[in-house]
């Protein structure tokens, strides 16, 4: 049925000019429409012969609907090809699904994983990591509602306390460590320190004590360091545009590792002044804050030298680099086990390796020498500290 | 008017504002190609003529530079004339009266003049006209400031969008989309004036949002309805207004659903669908969680066969198709 005017939605087949079996061509009368503008003719554009009738005269269709088959005294592809144009219905959509322009490319690769911008702005204000989301989105985007649920699901844990940034701390160590090989002129002494007298009182001290009250080697160590610096103050202190300034107390810098790596040096302040049970308790407590990151600032930037003890790690010499402004380091390996020669007598004696870097422009090797020899010297005398 | 509900069409709707206008009042006038002896090439303003007669329903020579310009002048000159143009194809032939006259003189003047000229035409595609009357250029238009451009979709619209352009100070272009004449449908009787500011939301969804305007808007409802039976909740937002366009109402509705497919009858490339493309983008980027679908008619002349001109234009099955795109299915 021919659209015969914009607004004709359907027309009447009136009468048909033509039967089955007549040859048509371009122009021919082949049959009689009713519309609402009156009866109108209708000419066929194609030729061939008419094969069939599909509406009966009196029917009204809808425009676009087929009214008769013609047949091609042609090949028979050109008939195919023409009931297909001539089976179009006015309304329904095309049948075949569209295909849609590539709203999104498919993935490729590992790149940068696709994440929404309303994800990611959640992502920010709620704290969410991304990297291990599933998204649920075009392309396998991360969307709003996957942070939401990852949100959601992270939230009943109990709020851990603020952590240390570790990235943050490994900038800082490493500028305050390259400033201090660019800085600092070092010299390194080293000493073997015999500790039979010390582990001998410490087990005999700490036989007595219940595990909480027990005393480690490292309080000793730490003590002893903090006693030799009384008498040996250009180790103790800071290096400043006016040269060395000595500390104003003995504040002993006690090197912790982190988990996950890093390393913090909160001081023990008044070490010299300390019991040995009271130093003891401020070392436990250091080591549990430093590692919660708990620490306060006073403690951070008070220390007047640090001490360094690797021993848990297994290293029997520690060559430290001096945290600016300070100006020397004290380093202990771990006591092992060696031969030793006693009164002129070979014995298997526990040793540590206590080793000094110290700060060339505050001190030299002859001031160090007498320090380590008197770290030494108080280690052979535990019951003093 | 009538106090009772009743079914009327949009074309009914359409003749019943301009007769309220003509009733109320006497600057109002009606021309254009046909309006009169033929009652309009869509059969808009039958019987005007004998109801009103021929000063006030005039029927003009092929020349819509002269008439749309005529238009113009009367309205300069106090008048409120209601302009018809055939289709949105033959305004171009008035464009320059258009763009460079009606949109201009206002500003120009200081605003000394105004120029309260409504002007109606057919667009869109849909009944086998072939490309030079088929094509959905109101996107132009609405690119042109000092220009009003109201899309009515809806019978209530067809039947109160004029008035509000009449009484709006400015030229408003008024777009009747083809396909929507023989719409038929309850007009409220409650129904009250409406405004050619805003966008509306006319199917409510929480998933994504359909934004659309003029004879697509039935078929995007209809989309919104095969979604909504697959479990997606599509809003449908008919924006009415072209210009200027409410982007608060368009926004409000992405930063709920975070997704929007546009779908428009014009083509895709440097158009209205990729304005409101870039508002969003403007407006509501950090909101997304997909990047803004469209569905556009293909970029061809609109093709004279019936199965080519659909396949031409935004269907349903597309819409659902980029729906189920943005939403990763």
């Amino acid at each position: 049925m021919p659209s015969l005017g914009a607004d004709m939605e359907a027309g009447t087949l009136v009468e048909w000019l033509k039967r089955p079996g007549d040859r048509v061509r371009r122009g021919d009368i082949v049959a009689v429409v009713e519309t609402q503008k009156g009866a109108i003719e209708v000419d066929i554009f194609e030729e061939g012969v008419i094969e069939r009738w599909l509406v009966e005269p009196g029917t009204t269709v809808p425009v676009g609907t087929p009214l008769a088959v013609i047949a091609d005294t042609r090949p028979a592809v050109a008939v195919a090809e023409m009931e297909v144009a001539a089976t179009v219905t006015p309304t329904p959509a095309p049948a075949a699904p569209p295909s849609m322009p590539p709203l999104l490319e498919p993935r490729t690769g590992a790149g940068r994983p696709r994440v929404s911008p309303a994800a990611r702005r959640l992502a920010a204000e709620r704290g969410v990591t991304l990297d291990r989301l599933t998204g649920s989105g075009p392309g396998g985007a991360i969307l709003y509602a996957d942070v939401e649920r990852a949100a959601a699901e992270a939230a009943p844990r109990p709020a851990e306390p603020k952590r240390l940034d570790l990235a943050e701390m490994r900038r800082a160590i490493g500028a305050a460590m390259a400033r201090s090989k660019r800085e600092i002129p070092h010299y390194y002494l080293s000493t073997t320190v015999d500790l039979t007298r010390s582990l001998a009182w410490l087990e005999e001290t700490n036989a007595t004590r219940a595990p909480a009250q027990r005393l480690l080697l490292a309080a000793l160590l730490i003590k002893a360091v903090a006693w030799a610096l009384g008498e040996a103050a250009e180790f103790n202190g800071f290096f400043t545009a006016e040269g060395f300034q000595p500390g104003a107390g003995i504040h002993i810098g006690t090197a912790i590792a982190i988990r996950g790596g890093g390393l913090i040096a909160p001081a023990i302040r008044d070490a010299d002044k300390l019991s040995l049970e009271a130093l003891m308790a401020q070392l436990r407590d250091l080591v549990a804050r430093a590692r919660s990151g708990a620490l306060r600032s006073s403690e951070l930037s008070d220390p007047t030298i640090t001490v360094t003890n690797l021993g848990e790690r297994s290293v029997e010499t520690v060559f430290g680099v001096i945290y600016p402004p300070q100006v020397a380091l004290v380093g202990f390996g771990m006591p092992v086990e060696r031969p030793w020669v006693v009164s002129g007598e070979v014995a298997a004696r526990r040793v540590l390796t206590t080793t000094l870097a110290a700060d060339h422009r505050a001190s030299d090797g002859h001031r160090g020498a007498l320090f380590l020899a008197n770290i030494n010297r108080k280690l052979q005398s535990p019951e003093t500290l | 008017m009538t106090d009772r509900v009743r079914e009327i069409t949009y074309r009914d709707a359409v003749r019943e504002a301009i007769r309220e206008a003509l009733l109320a009042d006497p600057s109002v006038f009606l021309m254009g190609e046909d309006v009169g002896r033929y009652g309009g090439c869509y059969a808009v303003t039958k019987g005007l003529l004998d109801e009103f007669g021929p000063e006030r329903i005039r029927d003009t020579p092929l020349s819509e530079s002269a008439f749309v310009g005529a238009g113009i002048g009367a309205a300069l000159g106090g008048m409120r004339p209601i302009v018809e143009i055939m289709t949105v194809n033959f305004s171009l032939l008035a464009l320059d009266q258009i763009v460079n006259n009606a949109a201009t003189i206002r500003h120009m003047s200081g605003g000394q003049f105004e120029v309260p000229v409504v002007i109606r035409m057919a667009t869109g595609a849909g009944r086998q006209l072939a490309a030079q009357h088929s094509h959905s250029l109101e996107g132009w238009y609405a690119h042109i400031p000092g220009l009003k451009v109201v899309t009515p979709a809806t019978l209530e619209d067809a039947r109160f969008m004029l008035a509000a352009a009449l009484a709006d100070p400015n030229p408003v272009l008024i777009f009747e989309h083809v396909m929507l004449y023989n719409r038929s449908g309850v007009l409220p009787a409650d129904a009250v004036p409406v405004d050619i500011r805003s966008a509306i939301v006319r199917r409510p969804g929480k998933d994504l949002t359909l934004v659309t305007y003029g004879g697509t808007l039935f078929k995007t409802l209809d989309a919104a309805e095969i979604l909504a039976k697959e479990g997606v909740g599509a809003e449908v937002i008919d924006l009415r207004v072209l210009r200027p366009l409410d982007a608060e109402t368009l926004l409000a509705s992405v930063r709920k659903t975070r997704r929007a497919v546009i779908v428009d009858e014009g083509w895709r490339s440097g158009s209205l669908s990729a304005e409101i493309s870039a508002r969003i983008m403007e407006g509501a980027f950090w909101e997304l969680d997909a990047p803004v679908g469209r569905v556009c008619s293909a970029e061809v002349p609109i093709p004279y066969p019936h199965h080519l001109e659909e396949a031409a234009l935004p269907q349903p099955a597309a819409i659902v198709a980029a729906a189920k795109a943005a939403l990763g299915g």
